[in-house]
């Protein structure tokens, strides 16, 4: 209990401590009129009240407030990812487990797989749109198309770190498994697998920010405004006159990241039983 | 019927021209306790593999109950206990004691009663919900005991299975198996270097020597049963330490310097 509040406490000094330096910041520079590495001014860097007050006024004449519109956009961005980091997830375990089990596919397939994440989604996402989203029932019009942008960021980390972490098991524990003549299923399920939980979540905590990012940018060429990449596009055209609302947005992204981040963290804390010293 | 035929076997390893076992041949009886000691690189460990069949024989036969060994162990014929106790950290200690069970596909009510008499075995009926890493090391390598005889397999093999823990701990563990050994009348194959504890545990004592692995004498024991703690302290007990050292000696003139402390250190 003193723990938590202690690191409570800790998490709090340091979001003031952020605060006041990106205020100390914009004052010194503004005041000495400094112009690198930019000029700070109240646009190029609002200050923290002028964002926070932005999610209460509504964007646009007889809207809902910001904070309003955010939260629904956020929501279907949180969909999109979600359902892409599903997608993604099984889709990276599924791969590492056929890869492990063959030295042929591991040499002729991992390449490629690396190659595939070589490629910016940017330059991916406008095609897998026309690919895809015809094919998608109407339900999933739209989304559909980039929660698989998503699964394509959230897939790669996934099938890395398994590989690794099913190649990790203990020789000892397989060569016992062998004098139970155990089958190649068992081993999986009773050895490979859960030693490479450490490693699996490792990934999945990568995967999980990346999927939003993914998600994000995949509304881009979509054209969709119902998420939080829409309205980031939106906003952006609207900067110089007023820039609070971008960064409004953004810190609403940032958090929709952390969720999906420290929702792996939990999951991990429940599932995974090691040694206290194994523990990452 | 031998428990384990050992013919003609030859184990030679490609890298290097390696030859770890040279023309072994060895029988072992039902209920025998058999000990295999020699310095390092002598292929003790190397014969205990081909006997399990996780490593196969260049030249020669190995039979266990019957059986080629590639198909007792398909059966389950062997238990086996490693140099580290090679428990999976994700499973109590009753879950481990279950593997091999699990593997054979019994049911939940079956594998409680087994594991739990196979707790009572190795004394540890109180830890059965603990994770390994809340074990000692000597704890932990009771419940690795356990889970290799769980399932009754006709041989124990044991690779220097005390090889890790503390002198004492060693000592006790020794009275335990014993004990063990006597209650449920297994055959044993025990890999070790320390001739005491080869000499306090076996029916017979298989002295090998290096390069190539060869048998180079059998030692019977025929200290009295049941062994206790004074038995490390009688005439006889000396004496046959004496005579597989002496063996061990014969053959010095393959060892290396640090072959030669290890030895030494056992004096």
């Amino acid at each position: 209990m003193l723990a938590q509040l202690r690191r409570a406490g800790i998490v709090a000094v340091a979001v003031v401590a952020l605060v006041g330096l990106w205020e100390l910041y914009h004052w010194i520079w503004a005041t000495a009129g400094w112009t690198w590495p930019f000029t700070v001014n109240d646009t190029s860097m609002p200050h923290i009240w002028t964002i926070f007050k932005a999610f209460g006024q509504p964007a646009q004449v007889n809207q809902p407030s910001l904070i309003n519109v955010l939260l629904h956009k956020t929501a279907f961005t949180a969909k999109e990812a979600a359902v892409g980091f599903g997608i993604g997830a099984v889709i990276g375990f599924v791969l590492a487990v056929v890869l492990v089990h063959s030295r042929l596919l591991q040499r002729g397939f991992l390449p490629y797989i690396v190659v595939s994440q070589t490629v910016p989604i940017l330059a991916i996402a406008p095609m897998v749109v026309v690919w895809v989203n015809p094919k998608l029932p109407a339900p999933l019009q739209g989304w559909g198309a980039v929660a698989v942008i998503a699964t394509y960021l959230t897939f790669f980390p996934v099938t890395i770190n398994t590989l690794r972490g099913l190649q990790a098991a203990d020789p000892r524990a397989l060569e016992l498994m062998r004098t139970y003549a155990a089958t190649r299923w068992s081993v999986l399920w009773k050895v490979r697998v859960p030693s490479s939980l450490p490693y699996l979540f490792s990934a999945l905590r990568l995967s999980a920010t990346a999927s939003v990012v993914g998600a994000i940018i995949g509304e881009l060429p979509t054209g969709l405004q119902n998420g939080l990449g829409g309205a980031i596009f939106n906003f952006n055209e609207y900067y110089s006159i007023e820039p609070q609302e971008l960064w409004a947005t953004d810190v609403i992204a940032a958090f929709l990241g952390i969720a999906f981040f420290v929702l792996v963290v939990v999951a991990e804390k429940a599932i995974v039983r090691r040694a206290p010293e194994n523990v990452a | 019927m031998s428990v384990v035929e050992i013919k003609g076997v030859t184990k030679t390893f490609a890298h290097g021209n390696v030859t770890a076992l040279e023309n072994i041949e060895l029988e072992l009886q039902p209920g025998e306790f058999v000990s295999l000691i020699g310095p390092s690189g002598c292929g003790k460990s190397t014969l205990l593999r081909v006997i399990g069949d996780l490593t196969p024989p260049t030249r020669g036969s190995v039979t266990v109950n019957g059986k080629p060994a590639p198909r007792a162990r398909k059966d389950g014929d062997y238990g086996i206990v490693f140099q580290d106790s090679v428990l999976f950290d994700w499973r109590t200690v009753a879950k481990n004691i279950a593997l091999p069970l699990e593997m054979l596909g019994w049911d939940r009510e079956r594998r409680k009663t087994r594991v739990d008499e196979m707790l009572d075995l190795v004394e540890l009926r109180s830890f059965a919900d603990h994770h390994p890493w809340q074990l000692s090391g000597g704890m932990q390598q009771r419940v690795s005991i356990a889970r290799a005889l769980s399932f009754e397999p006709a041989l124990l093999l044991m690779d220097e299975p005390f090889g890790a823990l503390d002198e004492m701990t060693r000592e006790r563990l020794n009275l335990e198996l014993l004990s063990i050994w006597e209650k449920l009348g297994s055959t044993v194959v025990f890999v070790t270097h320390s001739i005491s504890e080869a000499v306090f545990l076996s029916t017979r004592v298989v002295v090998m020597s290096p390069r190539p692995g060869r048998i180079a004498g059998v030692v019977d024991i025929d200290l009295p049963t049941p062994r206790t703690a004074e038995t490390r302290y009688t005439p006889r007990f000396f004496e046959l330490v004496t005579k597989v050292r002496e063996l061990l000696r014969s053959r010095g003139e393959h060892l290396l310097p640090e072959e030669e402390e290890l030895l030494e250190a056992d004096r």
